[in-house]
């Protein structure tokens, strides 16, 4: 087997008053589409910072590709804030040859190729665009990066059924899954349930179970959403 | 997408099945070329990785074919399709006989109730 894309090895992370992360140890394998799940407060935006070196672990290693996060983890990863990181007074395009300017793996031609596809003019301006037109755009912006790992915080939160499905269809047209493994947080299973190769379940701060969807519906002949909720009774 | 899972079943047996019955029904035909991987995952809304097990399942089953640098082809092997057919209605018929035993029906009643449906649906 390949080594795990991302390795956390007893990693705990506190804020002032709470502790969002304790020991959590756990492993995700390359080449997919997991799905970090658990309830509000449960340590998914951390982990996904602290993959993304955005966060520093108190205690404990990150490992991204086998190497130790820092801020030059950067190069290695792609992230989608779940809010917003875009220039309002930059145009679509403008925005595209930035961000190929700050990022030398910035596949420009897949970038036009993927506007095209959402149906995203590059002459608007940001600051004009309707929220889910800003989330079509940061997809782009993710997508469009040869990273090894892209990660997406929240993706579909708060947007409608139709831009919903647009995000879902661009990320697996556009998607290199030879090369690419995605790690999403997502409150809301059932919209990306059919996506999602791997889930991992997030409570209280510890990673308590990795595993893949599939097994999950042919084992336990569960749905990820009666999974869960039976996973975390379990664990109360 | 507006392809509706299963919740509680693993989505590649789904698609799995699917594809069997577009076989079978004839929408696909022996020799038709599928669509490629990443066509399919876009039309079901599902992850590339699923396609690709519904694709070495099929294959595996000897109903669907690789063909060097062409994709996935619907096998030529008519027998293989016949007997697809068969194992298909086999299956459906098991299941419906099991039913309707457990629920108390004696073979008799079976024989006689679906002669009586078919009829009455001819009309």
């Amino acid at each position: 087997m390949d080594r795990p894309i991302v390795q956390f090895q007893d990693v705990s992370k506190r804020y002032p008053g709470t502790e969002a992360l304790k020991h959590a140890t756990f492993d995700l394998p390359r080449g997919k589409i997991i799905g970090i799940i658990g309830p509000n407060g449960s340590g998914k935006s951390t982990s996904l910072k602290l993959m993304a070196g955005l966060l520093q672990p108190d205690s404990g290693t990150v490992l991204v590709d086998g190497e130790k996060v820092s801020r030059l983890v950067a190069r290695k990863v792609a992230f989608l804030h779940e809010t917003d990181q875009l220039y309002g007074f930059y145009r679509i395009g403008e925005m595209i040859d930035y961000f190929s300017s700050i990022y030398d793996d910035f596949d420009t031609g897949k970038a036009r190729e993927m506007l095209q596809f959402l149906q995203l003019d590059p002459a608007l301006k940001i600051g004009s665009l309707s929220k889910g037109n800003r989330m079509r755009v940061k997809l782009v912006l993710v997508l469009s990066r040869n990273a090894p790992l892209l990660l997406l915080d929240e993706p579909l939160s708060g947007l409608d059924p139709m831009v919903r499905e647009s995000i879902i269809k661009g990320l697996i047209s556009f998607l290199d899954m030879e090369r690419q493994t995605v790690v999403l947080t997502t409150h809301e299973v059932e919209e990306v349930e059919p996506l999602l190769d791997v889930v991992a379940a997030l409570k209280d701060g510890t990673v308590f179970k990795v595993e893949e969807a599939d097994v999950i519906r042919s084992e336990y002949g569960l749905s990820l959403i009666d999974w869960m909720k039976q996973v975390y009774a379990h664990t109360r | 997408m507006g392809e509706k899972f299963d919740a509680n079943q693993p989505i590649y047996l789904q698609i799995v099945q699917k594809a069997i019955r577009q076989i079978v029904r004839g929408d696909l035909k022996p020799g038709d070329k599928l669509k490629s991987v990443r066509e399919m995952a876009v039309e079901y809304g599902v992850n590339p990785n699923t396609v690709q097990r519904v694709n070495s399942e099929l294959e595996r089953m000897g109903i669907i074919e690789a063909r060097r640098g062409q994709g996935m082809f619907v096998t030529d092997d008519e027998e293989r399709l016949t007997m697809l057919r068969t194992e298909l209605m086999d299956g459906q018929i098991t299941q419906f006989v099991r039913d309707m035993r457990e629920t108390g029906f004696s073979d008799e009643e079976i024989v006689e109730g679906v002669k009586r449906y078919l009829g009455l649906e001819q009309h």
